[in-house]
């Protein structure tokens, strides 16, 4: 069924109930309670899961297919951002253009940026992308300024012209961004006795988009594309040697993760229009390759997960200070109380950098192969127990595990 | 030709501290084949160490002086520092009016030490595994540092002073036959010029005229032979994962009048200095240091009103654009050595 094998498909499936059954899912707990700090079920959250979803299956299919480590994306999520403003203020506020021209242009800078790049491979393809994307993000704030607006950011005003839609609402406010006159922001929130869940516009928009970009994304992974792309990362001179030139695929596949990060970026300002060049920031790259490498690169499945793990943790952790921790510990004597809160105090509320710096250390030490890697572990380690108990014959779990995620 | 001179001048402090960083990170990358993302951070942390002296001797105990009074008629609290009370007033104001420079000795034990302890406790883990891994790994370490700085001495930047006898310009114009206030230079930046040389200076010497150094630059180039010549290379190697730290920390140390220490300095250094890196040549001390002064003094070109107005927001992209040309048409750098990172 559309052109996937069973696996795939069930794996799709899997991927569509969370993304509409997330407003639920993400609220476990009911908003009276302590736990609700917890919560993630609500639309600013979600929209930026989702989109850093798309950003992230964008990478991947860079990263975790050719294992071109790109550290410059961030530049293209940017680009794409500013695309999006622009096509509001001088069209719509329509997202379905904004989104279209994000993506057109940033797969245009990323065909040229690319090209260049491209020639060299390995650490010096990564000082590449670095220095491109470092070049971006100083022309924003520098000479670019008039179409960048500079450290304030770009914004929609009311003087812009806007040819298809209104200046300016009744009320003299700068119109909200639509899709097709449904607001991006409208939310209707239900209560389930102390539960409440909303749901919204922009979220399930974003979330269909997702939707779209990760059937792509299994569409190029089983392409005798996403073949040729694999021989890329596993060995580059046989490929070579077999009169094979690599350079268009790679070059394809980077177009395509730049398009990817392009549509995240229209995304980001089709929720809230507003861009700034922070977001091309080469922290902002490393945080997708975080994100890739944590889930897992190569898998489908890892990019989301990964995505979603750090945003959660990010929005979640920098929310938590001191008087919360103290909450938690409250039973525990207080000398132990004030010790616990003193070595959390560094992680958490404006520490959140030093937790993620963590992290990432400690992904790449002990699980390289990300979330993905690490789930099927603990399945063969379970499965053997299991076939221990049958048959003694151990190790023939891994062997045969060819997981749905792979 | 007075504006070239200057242009320069201005260009040798930042090209100082990019090389001595490019040094660094080309020994890391010659010895061990690590690709050091967190060496901005041990940059930062050298910064740090001046900082942390800083504040040592600043410390004070608080005394009421009988013989003064404040405005309101009481004795006056005056805030001594130990140093002062220590060794006299002359000699203790002193001490801190040169702490930058003696932060020196106090950062070469704590960088060596740190040094050592990043390369034993994570970095030779990671030896074997591919560089996107290394990159992955040191990038969140260097997150880390930054971090825990910040955490200690809070985002915003720490002004530094120079010695009291370095403040103030020095007309070099005047010197070298031109007008008098044609070329004013900063005393210390010609301090950190000279000081980067004696560095940079001290370690080729070290490279080449010692037995430790020739074994290193044998394991360099051959790492296995010298294995089994029975020599243990991996030691040395940490030896000068320890050097080159200590180079970043006192780049760091003495840039700290020049730029006000803060916690993400590293990082910024980090990626131009990287640019500089292969621009020199992956592996090539000698094209590292060249690359360096080179590029410091092409974006000091750049960033001259004349040329701004000639192509706009050239000084903010210079760097990454000489790299990008550099790159594409001698793809080793201007001194890479054959058969250095070409996978």
């Amino acid at each position: 069924m559309l052109g996937l094998n069973k696996a795939d498909l069930r794996l799709f499936l899997i991927v569509i109930a969370m993304l509409v059954f997330a407003p639920i899912l993400l609220n476990p707990f009911p908003d009276t309670s302590g736990m609700a700090q917890f919560n993630a079920g609500y639309p600013d959250l979600m929209q930026k899961l989702v989109i850093f979803g798309i950003f992230a299956i964008g990478f991947n299919i860079l990263f975790g297919l050719t294992g071109y480590l790109s550290f410059g994306h961030a530049a293209f999520l940017g680009i794409g951002s500013y695309t999006g403003v622009w096509m509001m203020k001088l069209l719509t506020m329509n997202v379905i253009p904004a989104l279209i021209a994000s993506v057109v242009v940033a797969g245009a800078v990323s065909l040229l940026i690319g090209y260049v790049s491209l020639r060299r491979s390995g650490i010096y393809f990564s000082i590449l992308t670095l220095a491109f994307a470092q070049m971006f993000y100083s022309l924003a704030y520098s000479v670019l300024t008039p179409i960048t607006g500079g450290e304030s950011g770009l914004s929609l005003s009311t003087d812009d012209p806007r040819i298809f839609g209104v200046q300016a609402t009744d009320g003299g406010n700068i119109p909200v961004p639509t899709v097709f006159g449904l607001d991006m922001s409208h939310a209707v929130t239900l209560d389930f006795g102390a539960w409440s869940f909303t749901i919204s516009t922009g979220y399930y928009f974003a979330a269909i988009i997702m939707a779209l970009a990760f059937y792509l994304a299994v569409r190029i992974f089983r392409s005798p594309f996403g073949l040729m792309l694999r021989a890329v990362k596993s060995n580059q001179n046989r490929m070579n040697y077999t009169g094979l030139n690599p350079r268009p695929y790679t070059l394809a596949a980077f177009v395509i993760s730049g398009m990817y990060a392009g549509l995240a970026g229209g995304l980001m300002v089709a929720m809230d229009p507003l861009a700034g060049a922070e977001r091309m920031l080469w922290t902002a790259s490393g945080e997708v390759v975080l994100m890739t490498i944590l889930g897992g690169a190569g898998t489908l499945i890892g990019p989301i997960l990964g995505a979603g793990l750090i945003k959660y943790l990010e929005s979640i952790v920098s929310t938590i200070n001191d008087s919360v921790v103290h909450g938690w510990f409250a039973p525990l004597p207080d000398w132990l109380e004030n010790t616990l809160v003193t070595v959390l105090h560094p992680f958490i509320g404006k520490g959140w950098h030093l937790t993620l710096g963590l992290v990432f250390v400690l992904v790449v030490c002990f699980l390289p192969g990300g979330i993905v890697e690490g789930g099927k572990k603990l399945g063969n380690l379970f499965r053997r127990k299991r076939s221990n108990g049958d048959a003694p014959t151990p190790g023939t779990g891994s062997t045969t595990a060819e997981q749905p995620g792979e | 030709m007075e504006t070239i001179i200057l242009q320069i001048l201005n260009g040798l402090d930042k090209g100082s501290a990019y090389a001595l960083i490019a040094l660094g990170l080309t020994l890391i990358f010659g010895t061990l084949g690590v690709v050091n993302f967190a060496h901005g951070a041990l940059f930062m942390l050298g910064a740090f160490c001046a900082v942390t002296l800083n504040k040592i001797f600043n410390l004070s105990f608080e005394a009421i002086d009988p013989t003064r009074t404040d405005f309101l008629g009481n004795p006056m609290v005056v805030n001594t520092p130990y140093v002062e009370a220590w060794f006299g007033p002359e000699m203790g104001h002193s001490i801190i009016d040169w702490s930058v420079p003696l932060s020196i000795l106090f950062a070469i034990p704590i960088m060596a030490f740190i040094g050592v302890a990043m390369e034993r406790g994570l970095i030779r883990y990671f030896y074997k595994r591919p560089h996107a891994d290394q990159i992955l790994v040191t990038f969140g370490l260097a997150i880390v540092l930054q971090e825990i700085v910040k955490a200690f001495y809070g985002a915003n930047p720490i002004p530094m002073p120079a010695p009291e006898a370095f403040t103030g310009s020095f007309d070099f114009g005047r010197w070298i036959g031109f007008d008098a206030y044609a070329i004013m230079y900063p005393y210390w930046r010609l301090v950190y010029f000279g000081f980067a040389a004696v560095v940079i200076g001290a370690v080729f010497a070290f490279l080449r005229y010692t037995t430790f150094g020739m074994v290193v630059r044998a394991g360099m180039a051959d790492r296995e032979t010298v294995g089994l010549l029975g020599i243990d290379i991996d030691k040395r190697f940490v030896a000068m994962f320890a050097i080159a730290s200590i180079v970043a920390g006192l780049a760091g140390v003495m840039y700290t009048p020049i730029l006000s220490p803060n916690y993400h300095m590293g990082m910024d250094f980090l990626v131009l200095s990287f640019v500089v890196v292969v621009v020199g040549g992956m592996g090539s001390l000698e094209g590292a240091v060249a690359a360096g002064f080179l590029l410091g003094i092409l974006q000091s070109f750049a960033s001259m009103s004349q040329i701004i107005e000639f192509i706009p927001g050239i000084n903010q992209v210079i760097i990454y654009l000489v790299a990008v040309v550099v790159l594409l048409t001698r793809p080793r750098g201007l001194m890479g050595r054959k058969g250095v990172m070409e996978d």
